[in-house]
């Protein structure tokens, strides 16, 4: 792999830029492999990078249906933060973040990582009960978040209107300093690159219909539309497709398929310093590096794979937009999408064993899964090259859904996170 | 944004006026205290989740506010009809079948 820098920017700058060849290769399939994950979205290949790098395991295919981040990863609102209530869910944000801090460095590709600042608004005397909850347990477990008076508030963000008389009030916000953004394709091809460049096949295109499993129940590798690839483990890591994929397995799993919307406006000059975000009236909002509005807004009340949604749910997101900054009022929108998530009923991720030997499961990150990317394929690939999950995550389980254990952000946050 | 057609009121509405209900056709166990663990997960939080044809319920909430079903297509969204609470699930593949009939008869 050609090692970037500024000398190899240089270098290419006097031959014309002639030199810079493929981020990643398209090999074809090889037969059989040691690991397949299913699905490359940043927590598929970050997965497999980390399973060559960290575990030795390089005999491994990330297969993807479409384009690599062309499904969740190219479609959120690249919010980074950890401020998380119970352990369980601190644990594995905090871990990604870490690890968010020098991913540049480490895949030697800009993520653009930038920690403006994650500010949750608070308007009323729940939120507020609830925030401050949240930052006591936040740094009593050793995590960044403060609580900010409405000024303080609009000094950090000087576009925010605190008026008394405004029609959300503002009596407070949460401030995660080290929350902010990353720039998701990077974050796909960053992992690509790395994960290929250690000998991982990363196979575009290749939708899987079927698992197979010998007659004990492990499974033995994968029907695709590229034909039967074999593997000793599989790793589903698919988003909004993975309970249709743990189907093919014979495994029902806990999740729900949702349609997640965004959009962004035209580019605007820099003038909104940090990541908004508004739990009570349902708004999140920041500034791309190319001078978009970057806006978030609710799922859609239904389950759906149409990766659109309905036109009422962005309108009430923009209907608070302008609200809380009444200088956007005339920004003009450019595009919306929507993504398909899986929604777990705590709002807290699965990552574990499943029933079937072999076969590991990572989902049900929901409206959050960008954040994880790192921590979920660090710990992914310490579960699959292990067997078992890695302490940070061994809360995740499948079964907790039968034991009751379960991690209850959802109650927590009382919104999509 | 969807539009619904609620069996009872006998009239397609928008869907601001309805409220998803998940799953339908669940039955309560009714000797909910004495179940295993595993019938409780599978009656409490396992839900089919198809990519297709699906039977849910909705609430006519802003409206004649009486829960029923629908039979919907998750990737196109469409409704292939909707039924009252407590009738059995429709036969999709006939009401396709007369649609296509009916098409070919025009």
């Amino acid at each position: 792999m050609r090692k970037y820098s500024v000398f190899a920017v240089a270098r290419e700058a006097l031959r014309g830029h002639k030199g810079w060849g493929p981020q990643w290769a398209s090999p074809e399939p090889r037969k059989d492999y040691d690991v397949i994950i299913i699905g490359g979205g940043g927590h598929g290949l970050g997965a497999a990078y980390y399973l060559a790098k960290e575990h030795g395991i390089t005999n491994v295919a990330v297969l993807e249906k479409g384009w690599i981040g062309g499904g969740n990863t190219g479609r959120n609102t690249t919010i980074i933060r950890s401020n998380y209530l119970y352990e369980e869910s601190m644990d594995i944000y905090e871990h990604s973040l870490k690890l968010w801090e020098n991913l540049s460095q480490d895949l030697n590709y800009n993520v653009m990582y930038s920690p403006r600042g994650v500010m949750m608004l608070s308007h009323n005397i729940h939120d507020q009960q609830s925030f401050k909850r949240h930052i006591n347990a936040n740094r009593l477990y050793g995590i960044d978040n403060e609580w900010l008076t409405p000024e303080q508030a609009k000094a950090y963000c000087p576009p925010l209107d605190i008026a008394k008389n405004a029609r959300y009030p503002i009596n407070g916000a949460a401030l995660q300093r080290r929350g902010g953004t990353a720039r998701h394709d990077a974050v796909a091809w960053g992992y690509a690159r790395g994960a290929s460049d250690r000998g991982v096949h990363i196979i575009q295109n290749c939708e899987v219909t079927g698992i197979r499993r010998d007659e004990n129940g492990n499974v033995t590798g994968v029907d695709t539309n590229r034909g039967f690839i074999g593997a000793r483990k599989i790793g589903v890591s698919a988003a909004g497709h993975s309970s249709v994929l743990m189907e093919m397995a014979g495994v029902r799993v806990p999740l729900q398929s949702q349609p997640l919307q965004a959009l962004v406006s035209e580019p605007l000059k820099p003038m909104f310093p940090c990541v908004v975000m508004s739990n009570s009236v349902h708004a999140y909002i920041s500034q791309s590096d190319k001078g978009e509005l970057v806006i978030g807004a609710g799922t859609d009340q239904y389950n759906s794979y149409s990766q659109t949604g309905g036109l009422q749910i962005i309108t009430h997101t923009l209907d608070a937009i302008c609200e809380l900054f009444p200088m956007f009022r005339r920004v003009k929108m450019m595009r919306q999408w929507g993504g398909i998530v899986d929604v777990t009923q705590d709002r807290s991720p699965i990552q574990g064993v499943t029933p079937v030997p072999g076969l590991f499961l990572n989902a049900g990150w929901g409206t959050g899964g960008f954040k994880a990317t790192p921590g979920s394929a660090n710990l992914f690939a310490h579960l699959i090259a292990r067997g078992e999950p890695h302490r940070l995550a061994a809360g995740l389980t499948l079964d907790r859904f039968r034991t009751g254990r379960l991690i209850d952000e959802a109650a927590a946050a009382a919104v999509a996170h | 944004m969807l539009l619904i057609y609620c069996p009872y009121c006998e009239e397609e509405r928008s869907e601001l006026e309805f409220r998803n209900a998940g799953d339908a056709h669940i039955v309560r166990p009714t000797n909910i205290a004495e179940i295993s663990d595993e019938e409780f997960e599978e009656f409490f939080f396992l839900r089919q989740n198809p990519k297709g044809l699906i039977f849910e319920r909705w609430r006519h909430i802003h409206g004649c506010g009486r829960f029923f079903n629908a039979a919907r297509d998750t990737v196109s969204d469409r409704f292939y009809t909707t039924y009252k609470a407590g009738e059995p699930k429709p036969d999709v593949a006939a009401i396709l079948k007369g649609e296509q009939d009916k098409g070919a008869a025009r």
